[in-house]
């Protein structure tokens, strides 16, 4: 095995290194590749040479939050979603909205969630969002009982292909017409 | 909630035709509600779809209705009961601290619906917010993540060896066997016999023979020289060949013999 010597060999260990991981990988991952013999700025800067390297093909390199990836351009994902007819099951409004609060109002207690539902929160609800890995427990509130405290996790970002959760639209956005006190 | 044209009633005027979204037949109920997440829901519904005012909220007719769909839910989800409850306490006391006078000393508190109409808002927007989540696009369904196959060869690095170490053991192997070597009879890999056979043959098509020329030094090696000259002697013996010489040092000749 002989040290890449130039740009373009050190682009093509990067990109088949990104092409065959199947999962984002992040800067000290990539480094790795080069046992110390390069500096993330450098990395960096090869990053954004193979991100313009891909533009016009059918893959395109993406940064999200735990790292980079190839991924098929959006346009192309309908065609390929035909191989897999079977679609994942929608997701209940509960467990939804249980998700945006958690998204929103990170850390937050079961307490929490059900004062700004209304309803008590059915531990099948938060069972399904922390088997896909998109919330997780961050720790505990000191209050009597010590609730625990949930987060969204990196791999939820992940999967909706955000950086931060600061990609997620300002929850202001949401909020609609005030509700007359007196009419 | 049982709704009925008697029962309804929007900034004090009766409202004899229901929304259509709003009728439910009473057997439909349980179906009805389930389409909604909570007290909350509904309340927002109630109020974004029909401008129906907090304040204007027959509390009366509400508390009836509660207790009527309270009653129906207790064989099937008391839990969910139980936040319909809860909510319908709140607009109670809403409705009693609006409708009793303050006194002076207290003129300054909040509006007893301030509370409810925040977390309306925010349950509001955590709806719309939830709504947009879903609607993302994710990996698995709008995005396919590149996973090409690589053929995975695991970098493991064998174990240095110095020659010292190769001969070190060489040498042990060496003395272990000594300490177990036997004394072995083992069957003759090359038959003289079967020489004896083959001399005898050649001879007999080329009748006379040099002794050099019966001796194939290109294959076999030493050990077959060695049993093909036991077979020329054991021939020699058997009286089956005669070998003769001229003079000392000279060409050596075999031929075999004839019965005289």
């Amino acid at each position: 095995m002989r040290e890449p010597e130039n740009i373009t060999e050190m682009k093509q260990i990067i990109e088949a290194a990104l092409l065959t991981a199947g999962q984002p990988l992040s800067l000290d991952d990539l480094l790795k590749l080069f046992a110390g013999r390069m500096e993330r700025a450098t990395l960096r800067m090869l990053l954004d040479e193979l991100k313009q390297d891909w533009e016009g093909k059918t893959l395109e390199l993406t940064q999200v939050a735990t790292g980079y990836r190839f991924q098929a351009k959006p346009e192309l994902s309908a065609f390929i979603a035909r191989l897999h007819p079977e679609r994942q099951p929608k997701y209940s409004r509960a467990v939804m909205e249980t998700l945006a609060i958690i998204a929103y109002r990170q850390p937050v207690t079961r307490g929490d969630i059900e004062q700004i539902r209304g309803v008590t929160v059915n531990p099948n609800v938060m069972r399904q969002l922390i088997e896909r890995d998109w919330i997780d427990v961050v720790g505990q509130r000191e209050v009597p009982g010590r609730p625990s405290l949930y987060a969204t996790t990196k791999h939820f970002l992940d999967d909706l292909n955000l950086r931060s959760l600061a990609e997620l639209p300002p929850f202001e956005d949401f909020a609609q017409s005030e509700i007359p006190l007196d009419s | 909630m049982l709704i009925t044209t008697s029962e309804i009633k929007i900034n004090g005027e009766a409202l004899y035709e229901l929304p259509h979204d709003l009728y439910i037949p009473p057997d439909a109920l349980e179906v009805y509600l389930e389409s909604f997440e909570g007290p909350l829901d509904l309340l927002l519904y109630l109020i974004r779809k029909n401008n129906l005012d907090i304040l204007d909220i027959p509390m009366a007719d509400l508390t009836v209705q509660y207790m009527q769909y309270v009653e129906k839910m207790k064989a099937i989800k008391l839990e969910l009961a139980a936040d319909y409850l809860l909510m319908s306490a709140m607009l109670i006391e809403i409705k009693s601290r609006m409708l009793l006078p303050k006194p002076a000393e207290i003129e300054d508190e909040d509006d007893p619906r301030a509370e409810l109409v925040r977390r309306l808002m925010e349950y509001e927007a955590i709806k719309l917010a939830a709504k947009n989540l879903d609607e993302m696009p994710k990996v698995g369904e709008e995005f396919q993540v590149a996973d090409a196959y690589y053929q995975h060869i695991a970098d493991i690095k064998p174990p240095e060896v110095s020659v010292d170490e190769l001969v070190e053991a060489w040498r042990n192997v060496l003395k272990r066997a000594k300490l177990n070597s036997h004394h072995k009879l083992g069957r003759a890999e090359l038959s003289v016999r079967e020489h004896m056979s083959l001399v005898l043959r050649r001879l007999q098509t080329d009748g006379m023979c040099e002794f050099s020329q019966l001796f194939d030094f290109e294959t076999g090696g030493l050990p077959k020289l060695v049993v093909n000259f036991l077979a020329i002697l054991e021939l020699a013996k058997e009286g089956l060949i005669k070998i003769t010489q001229q003079a000392a040092f000279s060409t050596i000749y075999l031929q075999v013999s004839h019965a005289e």
